[in-house]
């Protein structure tokens, strides 16, 4: 009996072997590796330390990167979340109503590459040939050079991230909300309850982990996100938009500084290690609940 | 004119219930005005490519007229893409490093997933939550060491990289979600299937796969978005043209050219997110069904 436990715990081993062996090789190895990377010089031959980090912190233009990406995930996220809010109560109120045809009109900037979307708002955003801009000129407005100054260009970078992102704050409140027991409003109602209080006591509450949860992990790709500002503005202007993953690949692929593009991703590791913590945390916590 | 309004609302009850569906009709009409305000914002974007898709490049460079309309539609753009080999190129690059992105995350994710949801050994519990950690790990935190490893292994500068690497993408969160469809399956289903006999290959292949069905469409869906619109890894490890996927084949060879090629570069990206908006157009419900599991249940 007890060799036959053990067969099966073997042969339960062998079925996770492959997972295993890719998140060790792909995923741990390669963040000890970038570790070991960023403490190399240039030349990658000798051992330097915490130099590269001292080095970099140092650096104006890497502060900067830190704080936009900073402005960049912390507003980007504001704004999705509440859109995302607004647009789920919205879906809500329409529910059973062709439902699944406006949900499906919404979650199209979803289901674009972004990559490619990006590229279709770097064309409505171009200097000379800007639909946005004739639109403005024609209700007789100025043309506004959306990425021409840094701080129209950061604002573009954060506009095209809720674009993509609101929907998927969408669908995850929407479920959230179906969630929430009808009997509760009901009561609420009849106690005379405000819409406003509804929401404050009742919704939100209710709403309160998938929204931390959402939140949290929303951060994360948000922080680390390049491709939006990769093909919309590629940091530019005077280097006014780059984030650490824009940042680290045109200083470690392009300029070819192994050693540095490491340092500059791997200062993204505490404040991701950070969230992660939070997301696992509060997963964990609802996995109990459901339990 | 209080008073007013308290003679009027008072004797009548009926008059209440009224105006309380008014209320909610009136919030009807305005979440529909919202909701018809939002779809517009959102699909300014696609709308837009579609558009500019079907101009020639001298009516684009002319820029006499609403940018918003075409005034000559069309399609030549799409059919000099479809006869061009670079693009052809891309779009076979991607067909393939999908395909076999997808088959080898969900065979990976399906094995773990049932082994760690009903077999078990030591340590199964802390894989669990390791597979979930990984999935937070995002890829542009570890792109510059593996594109040391890649030079190892030879493999900068070849589709093979991204057959690698994808996985390494999609497999955390599907074998996370097959492990969430996997749990709801109740454990007398398999309890007695061991009963009368069967292995644990025929458990999972003639009661788990059928009956975890919507799962793993939902992960598939998941494992195909990922490896179709990544472009982090392809722009970072595939410099040369004819290895280049559609991401990257649009972004970086088509626009190298002609300045006025706008055209003909929309086209080009209808034509790669057309899959995803067929797939998202049939499978939506699987995937958000996969995707808020966690959220619905709660």
């Amino acid at each position: 009996m007890k060799q036959l436990a053990r067969r099966r715990s073997l042969a339960a081993l062998a079925l996770c072997s492959p997972l295993i062996l890719l998140i060790v090789c792909l995923k741990i190895y390669p963040t000890f590796y970038a570790v070991f990377l960023s403490m190399l010089d240039r030349k990658m031959n000798n051992f330097v330390g915490f130099d590269n980090f001292a080095f970099m912190i140092s650096r104006p233009s890497f502060q900067l990167v830190i704080f936009q990406s900073v402005l960049f995930a912390v507003t980007a996220v504001i704004l999705k979340a509440f859109l995302g809010f607004v647009l789920a109560h919205l879906m809500h109120n329409i529910r059973g109503r062709n439902e699944r045809v406006w949900r499906g009109l919404l979650l199209v900037p979803w289901v674009i590459p972004l990559s490619l979307s990006t590229l279709t708002w770097w064309w409505l955003f171009d200097p000379s040939y800007s639909a946005f801009n004739w639109t403005l000129n024609m209700l007789g407005f100025e043309d506004i050079a959306f990425l021409g100054t840094v701080w129209n260009a950061r604002l573009s970078v954060i506009a095209v991230n809720v674009w993509f992102g609101a929907p998927f704050f969408m669908i995850m409140y929407l479920a959230a909300l179906k969630s929430v027991p009808e009997q509760l409003y009901e009561a609420a109602s009849i106690d005379g309850a405000t819409a406003v209080q509804r929401l404050f006591f009742i919704t939100i509450p209710m709403m309160r982990n998938i929204i931390l949860i959402t939140v949290l992990y929303s951060l994360i790709v948000t922080f680390a996100d390049f491709d939006i500002v990769r093909i919309l503005t590629n940091g530019g202007p005077q280097d006014g938009t780059h984030l650490f993953a824009t940042y680290a690949f045109v200083v470690g692929i392009q300029s070819g500084n192994i050693p540095r593009g490491a340092t500059v991703s791997l200062f993204m590791f505490p404040i991701l290690a950070t969230l992660a913590f939070f997301v696992l945390r509060d997963v964990m916590k609802r996995n109990k609940e459901m339990a | 004119m209080s008073a007013s309004a308290t003679a009027g609302n008072l004797p009548v009850p009926k008059a209440k219930v009224g105006s309380m569906e008014k209320q909610r009709r009136m919030a009807l009409w305005a979440s529909y005005i919202a909701l018809t305000f939002f779809v517009i914002i959102f699909l300014i974007p696609p709308f837009y490519m579609i558009i500019t898709s079907l101009k020639t490049s001298a009516e684009i460079s002319a820029q006499a007229g609403n940018p918003w309309i075409v005034q000559n539609p069309t399609f030549d753009n799409y059919w000099e893409l479809m006869t061009n080999a670079a693009f052809q190129r891309y779009f076979i690059n991607s067909v393939w490093v999908t395909a076999v992105t997808v088959t080898l995350s969900m065979t990976i994710a399906i094995l773990a997933a049932f082994s760690l949801s009903r077999m078990g050994f030591k340590g199964s519990q802390v894989l669990s939550t390791g597979v979930f950690l990984t999935y937070l790990v995002p890829p542009s935190l570890l792109f510059i060491p593996l594109f040391q490893i890649l030079g190892w292994l030879g493999l900068i500068n070849s589709t093979w990289a991204l057959v690698l690497l994808f996985p390494t993408l999609a497999v955390p969160f599907c074998t996370w979600i097959m492990i969430g469809y996997f749990s709801s399956i109740p454990k007398e289903l398999d309890e007695a299937a061991l009963i009368d006999g069967a292995s644990y290959p025929q458990i999972l292949i003639q009661i788990f796969i059928p009956v975890a069905l919507p799962g793993i469409i939902a992960a598939t869906i998941f494992a195909f978005t990922v490896a179709w619109g990544a472009f982090l890894y392809p722009l970072a490890y595939l410099y040369s043209a004819d290895q280049a996927t559609l991401t990257v084949g649009i972004v970086r060879e088509l626009i190298k050219g002609d300045v006025f090629a706008w055209g003909m570069i929309m086209a080009a990206c209808a034509m790669a997110a057309a899959p995803p908006i067929i797939i998202y157009t049939f499978l939506m419900d699987y995937y958000i069904a996969g995707l808020t599991a966690g959220a619905t249940k709660g």
